[in-house]
């Protein structure tokens, strides 16, 4: 399935508007994130990154909007979610599962058994499945978030702070695996709040602010438009232009 | 399989380890024995059960509900990011939740009253005290559910859930004497016997007290049941009310649950 239809885009995102309360998280968000490649939704804390993300996967559903995931919009029936990897901040599991009855749980319900599971391996967390998620560490939690994300072959995989809580050795076997998926032909989102991983990982960019798209584009045209060649001082730069 | 019975199979295994459910189901298992022990007859025996089912039961059930329900969130999370659609999520968290409970209790007092040869001859009544106990445990559960949903803050959905709790097994009665003698120059036979339809353990109570013909022991609401439909209707009507008692909460929170942002 990670091979998508060459030419539809992964994601189409129109109008999506979501009010929580009096706070206007998203207020008329419109991007297109090209097939195959790898968007970076970069912008302050706050800027309703992860909102969006919820939205696309159906967790939180826009006020107004369309959203279309591979060329289908999306609508009250779940099955589009098979074709979406997700790995949500904070790796929050059932805390008295064992990291193994999680991944034999979402095999279950998928009635899959051809998954992805080199990540195991690559991580070296064999031992550490066998154990209650209340007791791992913050790390561990993550890399299980990962083999989750991964684990379908998904035609699209979304990463919400991917490498948060991962040690630089364990960062770089996820950024390794992005980068293998990607060269399949997988879409990656991704968000982050270390500029150095975007630049690294990803192609395209859209910059948020107070839930709207200030910026879209491939990373080159944000370098071009903002003069700098640092994405951290481009970002900035565009901040303090929003603040002006 | 169905996505919603994959889910409940999850949720089963989960819910059954759980030390809380064991420790329901020992406790009714003791009691009932021991009244066995004590007292002899079946019919005895459930009727000194019937006070306790009609508080434990609401109250075990909301709590440990809503309880379960604020640790589930992770759970839940992870499904919705799955192809599950929230009907079968729902379902699989009712299902998961409501039958364990009814389970625990059912065993509970079934395995003494089997032992104890405590069936025959009271048939009709053990049918009832199951019943009543099971049907008090699905309306609990799903109003468990509907604080869950309704209260981001577990302290304060475990405080709503003890309030309605408080309300319905303790509170309720107490509130409708007061009326009764405040207007007692006035006619009141509807109004307490829609008072009493709107009560779910009071529904329970005359449920379980028809059977048994004791109109000493039904309370000012169940007299006035009793009176009014007799033992056959009453107990008919009273098991449809409690039915609805069950599916009205549930339909709210089915709703409430398709509309939630995680």
């Amino acid at each position: 399935m990670s091979i998508a239809v060459a030419g539809t885009a992964a994601l189409e995102l129109a109008g999506i508007r979501k009010r929580f309360g009096r706070l206007q998280v998203l207020d008329g968000v419109d991007a297109v994130l090209a097939n195959g490649r790898v968007t970076a939704i970069v912008g302050p804390n706050a800027a309703g990154k992860s909102t969006l993300i919820k939205c696309v996967l159906g967790l939180v559903r826009p006020d107004e909007g369309r959203i279309r995931v591979l060329g289908e919009p999306i609508g009250d029936d779940p099955a589009y979610r098979t074709r979406i990897g997700y790995m949500p901040q904070g790796a929050p599991f059932p805390e008295n599962l064992t990291g193994r009855e999680i991944l034999r749980m979402l095999k279950g319900l998928r009635g899959e058994s051809a998954t992805d599971e080199e990540l195991i391996h690559r991580f070296n967390l064999g031992s550490e499945l066998a154990k209650p998620i209340r007791t791992l560490s913050g790390g561990t939690r993550q890399k299980l978030n990962a083999v989750v994300a991964f684990l379908f072959r998904p035609a699209v995989v979304i990463l919400d702070e991917p490498t948060a809580g991962l040690d630089p050795l364990a960062s770089g076997i996820l950024k390794e695996k992005i980068q293998e998926a990607v060269e399949q032909g997988t879409t990656v989102v991704l968000t982050s709040h270390i500029m150095s991983e975007i630049e690294e990982l990803a192609t395209e960019v859209i910059f948020l602010v107070e839930g709207r798209v200030h910026f879209q584009g491939t990373m080159e045209q944000l370098r071009r438009t903002t003069g700098e060649q640092r994405l951290e001082r481009a970002v900035a730069r565009l901040m303090r232009a929003r603040v002006a | 399989m169905s996505a919603a019975a994959r889910l409940l199979r999850y949720q089963l295994r989960d819910v059954i380890r759980s030390r809380w459910l064991v420790v329901y189901a020992l406790l009714f298992l003791v009691l009932t024995d021991a009244l066995f022990r004590f007292g002899g007859s079946g019919s005895r025996v459930i009727l000194s059960l019937t006070n306790v089912v009609l508080a434990l039961i609401p109250l075990v059930s909301i709590v440990f509900g809503t309880m379960y329900l604020y640790n589930a969130r992770e759970f839940i999370e992870l499904m919705l990011t799955q192809p599950v659609g929230r009907r079968s999520l729902f379902a699989g968290l009712y299902g998961g939740l409501a039958v364990p409970l009814s389970a625990a209790f059912a065993v509970g007092v079934g395995v003494p009253f089997a032992i104890h040869g405590g069936i025959a001859g009271q048939a009709a009544g053990f049918a009832m005290l199951i019943g009543s106990g099971v049907l008090l445990t699905l309306v609990f559960t799903a109003l468990a559910v509907l604080v869950a949903l309704r209260f981001q803050d577990r302290a304060m959905g475990l405080g709503a859930a003890i309030l309605i709790w408080l309300f319905a097994a303790v509170l309720y009665d107490g509130l409708l004497l007061l009326l009764v003698a405040w207007f007692r120059d006035y006619p009141l036979e509807s109004p307490v016997l829609v008072a009493t339809l709107l009560n779910p353990v009071d529904l329970g109570r005359v449920l379980l007290l028809l059977q048994f013909d004791l109109s000493a022991l039904l309370g000012y609401t169940g007299a006035v049941f009793e009176r009014f439909f007799g033992s056959g209707t009453g107990t008919w009507v009273s098991l449809a009310a409690l039915s609805l008692w069950v599916m009205l909460p549930l339909a709210g929170g089915l709703r409430m649950f398709r509309r939630k942002d995680w």
